[in-house]
């Protein structure tokens, strides 16, 4: 059994073993660079993953969820505004979850219950939620605290992921690792993802076997929406401590690309959140080192461009779930 | 339907047959039953199990069902018989709870509170196989088995153990052996009609419905589905078995219900009846089940195969060294089981695959590297397998679908522009000649059905006269008096002197058209014979690639 197992993933563990040692050098080489390179990656990353999680539930179950940029961007807007207002941290927290929570409600009734098509109600999601925040936004205001870093007792004293990951860190980024590897368990050793992968590849087989396709669309999109509101609080409330007009830029696209590359799989979308974390902070570094004389709207595009070009070698490796993008219509209606 | 001629019935009644008797006594499925399960007990024999009492289920204008009133009784085998859009599905899917009925009552066991849906349906004892295959493809026959009913350890882990415990148990009883951690893509469809009724068996049923299910499967594996479905009813379980082949009806049911037009117009004792009756009742008229034809007369050679090479969607080799001559006034049947390169010879000849290697030749043209317009105007008929996806436009007339091959050609059209007179009256002719049943021959070929449909695919690639007339699977998902029209078509067309390749996974088909048989297995042709007194079972060991 394990050496098949090997025998089948050898590429991936090779790849997965240089890339640990190389990072393992580059990381003790005493170049001052690295340590400051591997934190921004990892903050840069922590979003994606929870939001290309919420990728991964929706497009599992069998819809198509273009609406995380508008989700993330609201809850962004709700956690920031709520806590500085009440002066309570945990206000906001819970204010962005649940405003995650609402849109996915939302967006599942709307695809689900009305199947309304999957794309224009992400698409009317995102323009709603850009008009909301920039209507309502209030310059001027401010957190009443910062949210609490930790160290992680004993996994802080591991080599290189002590520092990077467990070290002065905060509940999102340890929730994203959580969140990460609970999605992973429950998609593929659960009765819930079982259920979940059935209603996305084949509804009608899971129809004709007693499941409820709409009822698991719905609780399966609605719930990921808590993901996508913690992703948001942590852009206004964590990785900076304001709320800007259209803060998110782009992540909440960019996760669903990391969706695709990671091939549906939560583990490997976490991996390819953190390839991009990378490529984000190249992107910072080249900016700032100043050795290259780059306009810095040009380097930040560097992610979207790696996007692109991962994206097209990506294409046709690997397999969507069947059914994603199509409601469901039973026998009669 | 097509029947053998030289085909000699012989029904077994499931309560009279000394045989059958025999079998409920030794079989080990019912020794291992708990005698709850088995329901086999004394005073249960002959229970009715489901009682349908004046079902309607109407679709917009379409009355699908009228007024069905039918029961099964406990370890019965009853066929459902009708011509395609009798409303069969209609039926069970209602019996099944994936359609709600618009009058009348379903009761299984007595209890008349209407089927929700599959998991009420499923609650009540119910279990189905459905026409097309309710598996996830991504998924290992394990998987697909306990979905719905999880074995789970700690609340809500998958027990994956249990669920191939499951699987080889079910295996073993029922003698369908399946690999448990197989995924189901990768299993020939045979194998996946295996998983689906085990899926089926693995909760409690009490009434197995099956819905067309040999519609896929060899004669071999035909054969092995009746013995365990005539296993399964003497240990108790109630089958509704939906077919429109006549020789599986007349082999394995108790009695028959044959369905027109949504109604029930005939239930009958399988023992006092015989197909020629049957086929009569569903259609309405006296079938011809056997075609009459004269002996070929073969004239010079038009189509010529030479050590042909394709390769399919994946990339890999599906006909491999294929050589094969076709003449002038002769039909020539390639018989094989599906996924032999059959498609892939076909879309070959068609100009819609490329050819890897080898050569084919239409008279001296050459046609190896030919594009389907040019095949088209070489002279080619061709009556795609799929004719939803390459024999029609769902969404233009009957009459733009009837011209879509020469539609800028005079008269159908004139310096570039259409002309719909032309068209128009062309279409008229062919309706009537194809008898066509359409509201007029400007509505749209999607929404008639299968039957006409393809109807007007066969009216369209034989009204130009073709040298070469390539029919796949000519008659698939189409009723028995359609069938009977286009069989005579094909001989028509070869009688008036052209080639004709037929490609079927019917061995019915097969037997009664061909002039010539080809078998091919694994890409090749494994054997060539005369069709004239060709031996089914010869055939059918062939197909499964015993050579």
């Amino acid at each position: 059994m394990t050496t098949e197992w090997i025998a089948k993933n050898r590429t991936t563990l090779i790849v997965t073993v240089v890339v640990l040692v190389a990072a393992y050098v580059f990381y003790y080489a005493e170049n001052g660079i690295a340590p400051s390179m591997y934190t921004s990656a990892w903050g840069y990353a922590i979003p994606l993953v929870l939001a290309a999680l919420v990728g991964v539930i929706g497009e599992r179950s069998g819809v198509v969820n273009i609406g995380i940029e508008g989700q993330m961007l609201v809850a962004a807007f709700a956690g920031f505004f709520a806590s500085a207002y009440s002066g309570s941290l945990v206000v906001g927290v819970l204010a962005g979850i649940g405003s995650g929570l609402i849109l996915g409600g939302f967006l599942a009734w709307t695809t689900v219950r009305w199947r309304m098509d999957q794309i224009i109600a992400g698409v009317v999601l995102n323009i709603i939620a850009t008009g909301i925040t920039s209507f309502y936004y209030k310059p001027g205001k401010q957190l009443p605290g910062l949210m609490p870093s930790f160290d992680v007792p004993i996994l802080s004293k591991i080599p290189l992921f002590g520092p990077v990951f467990f070290t002065g860190t905060s509940i999102f980024a340890i929730l994203a690792i959580l969140a990460a590897l609970f999605v992973h368990f429950g998609l593929f050793h659960t009765r819930w993802g079982l259920r979940t992968r059935s209603v996305g590849e084949y509804p009608s087989a899971a129809d004709t076997a007693g499941i409820n396709v709409e009822r698991q669309r719905l609780v399966n999109v609605t719930l990921a929406g808590a993901l996508a509101g913690c992703a948001g609080v942590y852009l206004s409330m964590d990785a900076s401590s304001s709320f800007e007009r259209n803060m998110v830029a782009g992540r909440g696209f960019l996760a669903l690309a990391i969706m695709i590359m990671g091939a549906w799989r939560p583990l490997r979308a976490f991996v390819m959140a953190i390839f991009f974390g990378f490529i984000n902070a190249v992107a910072s570094q080249l900016q700032q080192s100043g050795n290259i004389d780059l306009p810095p709207q040009l380097t930040g595009t560097l992610p979207f461009v790696v996007t692109i070009i991962v994206l097209a070698i990506a294409a046709g490796r690997v397999r969507a779930p069947a059914a994603v993008g199509q409601p469901y219509i039973k026998g009669d209606e | 339907m097509t029947e053998v001629p030289e085909y000699d019935p012989t029904p077994v009644g499931a309560d009279t047959a000394p045989e059958h008797l025999e079998a409920i006594a030794t079989s080990a499925a019912v020794l291992e039953l708990p005698p709850e399960k088995s329901g086999f007990g004394e005073g249960n024999v002959g229970e009715v199990l489901l009682d349908i009492e004046g079902l309607s289920k109407s679709f917009g204008s379409v009355r699908a069902n009228r007024d069905i009133t039918m029961h099964v009784r406990r370890g019965e085998i009853v066929a459902l018989l009708g011509e395609n859009g009798a409303g069969k599905s209609t039926l069970v899917n209602q019996i099944f709870g994936l359609i709600t009925p618009d009058t009348g009552t379903v009761s299984v066991r007595g209890d008349d509170t209407p089927i929700k849906d599959p998991r009420d349906a499923i609650r009540r004892g119910i279990g189905m196989v459905h026409q097309h295959f309710q598996l996830v493809p991504v998924m290992t026959v394990a998987e697909n088995l306990v979905l719905g009913h999880e074995p789970t350890k700690a609340g809500q882990v998958l027990d994956i153990a249990s669920a191939r415990e499951l699987v080889r148990t079910l295996s073993a009883k029922h003698g369908l052996p399946v690999d448990p951690d197989a995924e189901v893509e990768d299993l020939p469809v045979g194998t996946q009609q295996r998983v689906e009724i085990l899926k089926a068996l693995s909760r409690r049923v009490d009434l197995l419905i099956l819905d067309e299910p040999t519609a896929v499967l060899t004669p071999q594996e035909t054969d092995e589905l009746l013995g365990v479905m005539k296993e399964l009813a003497a240990s108790g379980t109630s089958i509704v078995f939906i077919t429109h082949k006549l020789r599986e009806v007349l082999a394995v049911s108790d009695r028959v219900y044959v369905l027109r037009q949504g109604a029930v117009v005939g239930e009958v004792e399988t023992s006092t009846t015989d197909a020629r009756k049957l086929a009569t009742m569903m259609v309405g008229r006296e079938v011809v089940l056997s075609i009459d034809k004269a002996d070929a007369t073969p004239a010079e050679t038009v189509l010529s195969i030479t050590d042909l090479h394709v390769k399919d969607d994946r990339d890999l080799g599906a006909v491999n060294g294929f050589s094969l001559e076709v003449r002038a006034g002769e039909i020539v049947g390639v018989a094989g089981v599906e996924g032999n390169g059959q498609r892939e010879l076909v879309e070959a000849l068609a100009g819609m695959r490329k050819v890897v290697s080898g050569q084919m030749t239409l008279g001296d043209l050459d046609l190896t590297k030919a594009n389907p317009h040019q095949t088209h105007h070489a002279g080619v008929g061709h009556i795609p397998e799929d004719r939803e996806k390459h024999g029609l436009v769902a969404a233009y007339s009957i009459a733009d679908n009837l011209v879509l091959n020469e539609f800028d050609q005079a008269p159908y059209a004139k310096g570039g522009v259409r002309n719909f007179d032309a068209i128009v009256e062309h279409a008229e002719g062919v309706r009537k000649e194809f008898d066509i049943r359409s509201s007029s021959v400007h509505q749209s070929s999607g929404s008639l059905s299968g039957g006409n449909k393809q109807k007007v695919v066969v009216a369209r690639e034989m009204s130009f006269k073709p040298r070469l007339l390539m029919a796949a699977q000519p008659t698939r998902g189409v009723d028995v008096g359609s069938i009977e029209f286009i069989h005579r078509r094909i001989v028509d067309a070869r009688d008036a002197g052209a080639a004709v390749l037929l490609v079927s996974a019917e061995l019915d088909e097969i037997l009664s058209l061909s002039d010539r048989i080809a078998v091919v297995h694994g890409g090749r042709v494994v054997a060539e014979m005369p069709g004239r007194g060709a031996d089914r079972t010869e055939i059918g060991r062939l197909m499964a690639g015993d050579h």
